[in-house]
């Protein structure tokens, strides 16, 4: 005797956590259920495998069945069919748009086309997320993208009235989509070491500092492009670089007012230019800060320099980011 | 003209996209009511249209108002070709005709395709104008109450019960007309719709003014259902009870219905039916002549019955004949005298209500019920309703003649169903045979009866159990003893009932579900040879069924069932039989003996000791119960009960069939002995299998109870958290070779699983209890079973167990008290019952589950509305109808004011969605019901050919499941309500054809849609203004993100 059909209705939808997410982490009935005999749930209910199985797909089909209203979250609110109480609509919504670090550090920073579609497979090998997941992770990226590309207003505010997200989840988004529009290339090697929440981190000041939106607060895609006027006049600050006088005037402000200060100070001379050295040379955080925040003050007794707001918009931003990289 | 109807289309939302190249819809609505059709503009482009109509008004009679519904129908609108619907919606304006009711029908409706399911929301506004009507001879009843609930709704007292009220009608069913050959499944659909709803609103009016015709005013327990006979016709069909109903306040309400002196009620003509037939058996025509010599065609041969007081079994022979005249002791002659005259001049003395006010239920005498064979393709006029009126007629009289036989003059706790298999119909009724109280039944007789209650001065709670037949004559063999109560009344040994639990009946630890499980296997034949071999089956099954419960029962250790409904399923190649009740240890009942298991060959060394091993196993399970169910009942020495009462025919109830073949069936006198065994008789495999399948029904795991009653014997302190669910399982029967053994261990085995999977399922709500837990079984196709589960958990503290004695105690003081004073109290009291039923509750609990249910601003707004309720009611004495007086009423207060902006807050605020709760109790738990704001009846169909797509089977009926929920949610919200009661999911008939990628189903569901108040709120609002504490509550429904 076999049950060809098997449902569970409920005046206020049934929502599992436990197989809520076995079902977000894109295991099918057969493996979900395996791994909740697994967990010993038969044991604590006395339940048998057959409720279990049956309990398990009920509640996969009400996910696929929530899963298109999911797709447009303030859907998930005004519509009729499902009565979810206000926490559980949130958690449903919270959990279908968190995503894997692992996964978000393939893809950040990727074009969110249909050709890195085709690598999940790779990415779900790579990173042993399923491929499933891998999907629904990388549509969610995609459906943030294309909503919030061309609007106006705050990024992290318009992901959050459009897709019901938490203030860290968006402001996660906000990142994801500055990424993926401004193709920076998280994957190299160099930048292997560096976690999501780093870049996340310099994202969300790249975007208060260094988009359109951090002047005007009217323009389309504030938040989304880099100012590129910001950009063009960047050049006028290799003027530090290039003109050697300036360059070594710099570097004797710094010297003389490290000198002493740091453990590492003949690396600090012979590395000038470059942050990143520091790290093979295992300079201590403390120091690092100590030279950049020497590195960008000193600029301002440079009297040839003229460009003193470009700098500071450039190198607060840039200054708390590298702290922020600069870990093991 | 009687009455303008009004309505407006505001917007639309979320529709589904119509044109592929633009990605939106063209959308207009099509408003249609009777014959008149107005029309919207066309909105442009856009998936959430904004119309804001105008007013269409209909000006129509108010016997239109009530059989019509409203129509409205969402297009698309295409220049080129005809316009593509996109879905409908029916909107019942039935509870805008009374007073007390709703006064304006408006929200957001799930548009529904029949193929398609809900395709997006529309806002529609609805308002009716009444004039009053002077034409004495009107087929409207616009203004009686329709209630769902099978007790006195809590914000009413009855001033009169009248009794009972029916009416059918039949019609073609639009699937089986030549027209289907050529138009769509949606149109096929869609008129099916619309027939069934003019259908029930036809129904309804008709029922109404056969109340009116009684001097009620409302009609209680109002149970509507519809038999798909196929070829023959559908057939829609109502019982419930007239009532004078008096809202509840604090000053004595004035209604002119209860105003009318009695004898010119008793004048009255019992009802001037269109269908005179309806009523052609009165009450002189000879009863056996009645049941069996009547036949609407050439049938009478295939005419059979099978029906039984459920306590005797002994298959039909003697029962009906029954008469009269067993008068017992003088007291019961006087109240039988009493009772008689006042239910004399009813054809039917028969109540749907299952719960009673106090004093109203006097004696019960037990189960009583009928069934009967037909065959539909006999009906000489399928179109007219007399054959199936006369059907019903005929059980009824059977039902009547019963109970008769049992020493009662009422039968209450009734209903009646059907199951239908191609041309073959069984018609079942069943109820509790009672005595009543005459006071509640005419005007009148108030004094007399008050006089009598004194006299009558019995210790509450064991009234209702001692035996209303007189004990030398008994209609059959019973065990009697004096009352373990009050010890000077007779009490049976066991008591099986239709009815609720009385609320001042005394138990002993809690109740728990029982189910009766059976199927036989029957040829598959045509015709006459059909409905023979089933009506040959009935009575086997019956009495099967009737020793699976007692089985179950003592192996509880308990001895009353409750509750009880035994449903028998026709099918092409099987007959199924399922009895749910509720069992309880009643303490004025004796204490149930154990079971004994005797074998046939006692020689047999192993043999003995295999059964001296099940003894031991039975033996230890019902320890096992007792200790579960908290069943240990305080000793009473023999002394005390007196001596044993001489019994005339001492003997176990048991009679078993010889064999399944023979239709014999012998008594066997299995009085061994114990006093009070029930013995088992293992005698061949089958009778093991008895004994085993008694033993594999396996307990709730801890934390979990369950009953099909109201509420759970045993448990009061409920708190708040509830969850109405529904659960349907189809399951194939595989192999070929069926035995009955194999087929009653399988469906054994559904039920089981079901059960096991509702307490996985529900785990988060422990410690909870299931109740009003319902079963029904269908038969679909040759190897399909259907099962179809409704019920609802609710939650109480552990920790907080009310000491049940005392408030026992409590009760019957209170009670008794009442009964001395004045009749005015008893309705007061009515109402503090279901407060008094958790004074514990922890208010810090109230409260939080209260801020998170954003279904408030309804409630709030009815305590405003209730306020003007009152206000009114002392004003005038409205008949319903008059509308000016309750606008002008309206306009005057500042309060109503408040209330109108309440009303339209939450659809501006496009916030989230109110919270609407489903129950099949008749109450919330830890809330209040202010306010009744109407029937609610809706009759969905489904079809799809496209199964595969939409999920199989499961998807698809999980899917219209979720869909049919939130249209009932739906339609209360629009009604201004915030839950719906006494809910129930009448049919769900399913119907696949994998093969064809296709499947259908048809769902009909009921209930009572209400405001509810918390009760913590209450107390809150109580210390506050009003009005203020109306704001916060509003912004309770927002969602924190």
């Amino acid at each position: 005797m076999t049950n060809e059909l098997d449902i569970f209705v409920g005046n206020t939808t049934l929502i599992d956590e436990d197989v809520y997410r076995l079902w977000l982490d894109g295991y099918s009935v057969s493996d979900a259920v395996g791994l909740r005999v697994r967990s010993g749930i038969l044991e604590q209910t006395g339940a048998t495998a057959g409720v279990l199985q049956s309990d398990t797909m009920d509640h996969y089909r009400t996910f696929h069945m929530l899963e298109r209203l999911l797709h447009t979250p303030p859907k998930l609110l005004h519509q009729l069919v499902f009565q979810i109480p206000p926490s559980r609509q949130a958690l449903l919504i919270e959990r279908y748009y968190a995503f894997d670090e692992a996964f978000v550090r393939e893809v950040l920073g990727k074009k969110l086309s249909k050709g890195t579609k085709k690598d999940l497979d790779d990415i779900s090998t790579k990173t042993g997320v399923t491929l499933k997941s891998c999907r629904r992770q990388f549509d969610n990226f995609k459906r943030v993208f294309k909503v919030v590309e061309e609007m106006r207003g705050s990024l992290a505010g318009n992901i959050q009235q459009h897709f019901l997200l938490s203030d860290r989840l968006a402001r996660d988004y906000a990142a994801v989509v500055f990424f993926a529009n401004n193709r920076f290339e998280t994957g190299k090697k160099k930048l292997q070491y560096l976690t999501f929440g780093d870049l996340a981190f310099c994202a969300e000041l790249m975007i208060q500092n260094w988009t359109p939106g951090a002047v005007d607060s009217q323009v389309d895609d504030m938040d989304v492009d880099l100012d590129k006027e910001f950009l063009q006049d960047l050049k006028e600050l290799k003027v530090l670089v290039a003109d050697k006088d300036l360059l070594d005037l710099h570097k004797s402000l710094v010297c003389t007012a490290l000198r002493g200060k740091l453990s590492v100070f003949p690396e600090m001379e012979a590395n000038f230019k470059f942050i990143e050295p520091c790290r093979s040379d295992r300079w201590p955080l403390n120091d690092v800060r100590l030279f950049l925040n020497q590195y960008s003050a000193s600029v301002h007794s440079l009297d040839g320099f003229r460009h003193q707001a470009l700098w500071d918009r450039y190198m607060v931003t840039l200054r708390s980011c590298l702290l922020r990289m600069y870990h093991d | 003209m009687p009455g303008k109807l009004k309505v407006k289309i505001v917007a639309g939302r979320h529709l589904p996209v119509m044109d592929r190249a633009s990605d939106l819809t063209d959308a207009f609505v099509e408003v249609k009511f009777g014959n008149t059709t107005f029309k919207t503009d066309v909105y442009h482009k856009s998936l959430n249209p904004q119309w804001n109509s105008e007013w269409f008004k209909f000006e129509v009679d108010d016997e239109d108002l009530q059989d019509e519904p409203l129509q409205i129908t969402v297009l698309d609108h295409d220049t080129y070709s005809a316009n593509d619907a996109i879905g409908k919606v029916y909107i019942d304006i039935d509870p805008l005709l009374y007073s007390e009711a709703a006064t304006v029908i408006s929200g957001w409706f799930p548009i529904y395709d029949t193929i398609h399911g809900i395709r997006g929301e529309i806002n529609v506004v609805v308002k009716v104008d009444l004039f009053n009507d002077l034409n004495r001879f009107r087929q409207s009843s616009c203004g009686v109450k329709f209630f769902c609930t099978t007790s006195i709704p809590k914000c009413y007292r009855a001033v009169i019960i009248h009794g009972f009220v029916e009416e059918l009608v039949v019609n073609e069913d639009p699937e089986y007309q030549w027209i289907d050959r050529i138009r769509t499944p949606r149109a096929s659909n869609e008129a099916r719709q619309r027939l069934i709803s003019l259908m029930s609103g036809e129904l309804q009016r008709k029922i109404g003014l056969k109340v009116l015709e009684m001097r009620g005013n409302a009609v209680v327990g109002y149970l509507q259902c519809f038999d798909l006979e196929g070829e023959s016709g559908l057939v829609v069909r109502a019982i419930g009870t007239a009532c004078t109903l008096d809202k509840l306040s604090s000053t004595a309400a004035f209604l002119p219905a209860c105003n009318s002196p009695s004898k010119e009620m008793k004048e009255i003509p019992f009802n001037e039916d269109p269908n005179p037939n309806t009523h052609s058996s009165g009450p002189s025509t000879p009863l056996k002549n009645q049941t069996y010599s009547f036949s609407p065609s050439k049938s009478y041969s295939r005419q059979s019955s099978s029906s039984d007081t459920d306590l005797s079994l002994t298959p039909k022979t003697g029962m009906g004949s029954g008469s009269a005249g067993k008068e017992g002791g003088p007291f019961k002659a006087l109240l039988r005298q009493q009772t008689q005259s006042a239910l004399e001049q009813r054809e039917f003395p028969f109540f749907t209500l299952t719960a009673f006010p106090p004093g109203f239920l006097v004696h019960v005498g037990g189960v009583v019920s009928a069934r009967s064979v037909k065959l539909l393709d006999r009906i000489h006029n399928p179109d007219e309703p007399e054959t199936r009126d006369a059907w019903w007629a005929e059980i009824r009289q059977e039902i009547k003649s019963h109970a008769k036989a049992l020493g009662c003059h009422a039968v209450v706790g009734y209903s009646e169903s059907t199951s239908i298999c191609e041309e073959v119909c069984i018609l079942s009724a069943s109820g509790t045979a009672a005595v009543l109280n005459p006071r509640f039944l005419q005007d009148g007789t108030v004094e007399g009866c008050l006089e009598q209650r004194q006299e009558e001065n019995l210790p509450p709670g064991c009234g209702f159990c001692h035996i209303p037949y007189d004990e030398l004559n008994m209609p059959f063999p019973a065990h009697l003893t004096y009352c373990y109560s009050c010890r000077k009344q007779k009490v049976p040994d066991v008591l099986f009932t239709t009815i609720d639990l009385p609320t001042d009946a005394t138990v002993v630890g809690k109740g728990c579900l029982i189910q009766a499980r059976l199927c036989r296997l029957k040829k598959k034949a045509q015709a006459e040879a059909n409905a023979t071999a089933i009506s040959n089956l009935l009575p086997f099954m019956e009495y099967e069924v009737h020793t699976q419960l007692m089985n179950k029962l003592k192996l509880k250790g308990m001895n009353a069932l409750f509750g009880l409904r035994i449903q028998i399923t026709v099918g092409e190649n099987m007959l199924m039989g399922l009895a749910s009740a509720t069992g309880v240890y009643l303490t004025a009942l004796p204490t149930p003996g154990g079971i004994q298991i005797a074998g046939k060959t006692p020689n047999d060394g192993s043999y003995e000791q295999h059964i001296s091993h099940m003894q031991k196993k039975i033996n230890d399970t019902i320890a096992k119960n007792k200790e579960l169910y908290e069943i240990n009942p305080p000793e009473i020495p023999e002394e005390i009960i007196g001596s044993p009462i001489p019994e005339p025919r001492q003997r176990s109830r048991l009679l078993r069939s010889q064999s399944e073949s023979s239709d014999e069936v012998i008594e066997l006198d299995l009085s061994h002995g114990k006093k009070d065994a029930f013995v088992l008789e293992i005698d061949d495999t089958d009778a093991m299998e008895d004994v085993h399948s008694l033993l594999t029904d396996v307990p709730p795991p801890s934390g979990f109870y369950s009953c099909n009653t109201e509420i759970m014997p045993g448990i009061n302190n409920w708190t708040s958290e509830i969850q109405m669910f529904t659960s349907v399982r189809v399951s194939r029967l595989s192999n070929i070779n069926l035995t009955n053994q194999t087929l009653n261990k399988n469906f054994n085995d559904l039920c089981e699983n079901l059960l096991k999977s509702l307490y996985f399922k529900l785990r988060s709500m422990i410690p909870c209890c299931l109740c009003h837990v319902n079963f029904t079984v269908s038969l679909p196709e040759d190897e399909l079973i259907q099962i179809t589960v409704t019920a609802v958990a609710i939650t109480f503290d552990k920790h907080q167990a009310v000491q049940t004695t005392k408030t026992h105690v409590e009760k019957s003081l209170q009670r008794a008290s009442a009964d001395n004073e004045e009749l005015l109290q008893f309705p007061l009291e009515l109402c503090t019952d279901s407060l008094a039923s958790h004074p514990f509750s922890p208010a810090k609990e109230h409260l939080e589950s209260a801020s998170s249910n954003s279904g408030i601003p309804a409630a709030q707004r009815d305590r405003c509305n209730s306020w003007i309720e009152l206000i009114k009611l002392k004003a005038q004495t409205i008949r319903r109808g008059s509308i000016k007086t309750t606008v002008s009423v309206e306009k005057a207060s500042p309060l109503t004011e408040g209330h109108f902006r309440q009303r339209s807050a939450p659809a501006c605020a496009n916030s989230t969605v109110g919270v609407v709760k489903m129950t099949p109790l008749s109450f919330i738990p830890g809330a209040k019901i202010t306010k009744y704001l109407g029937i609610i009846n809706m009759f969905f169909i489904r079809e799809t050919t496209s199964l595969r797509e939409e999920g199989g089977v499961s998807g698809f009926l999980h899917a219209f499941i979720a869909e049919v929920f939130a249209m009932v949610r739906a339609h209360v919200a629009a009604l201004g309500g915030n839950a719906v009661v006494s809910y129930i999911m009448k049919q769900c008939v399913f119907m696949e054809n994998p093969n064809k990628n296709q499947a259908q189903c048809l769902i009909n569901v009921s209930g009572d849609a209400v405001i509810f108040v918390r009760e913590s709120e209450l107390e809150i609002i109580s210390a506050q203004q009003p009005i203020a504490s109306c704001q916060p509550a509003c912004s309770g429904g927002e969602i924190a993100t």
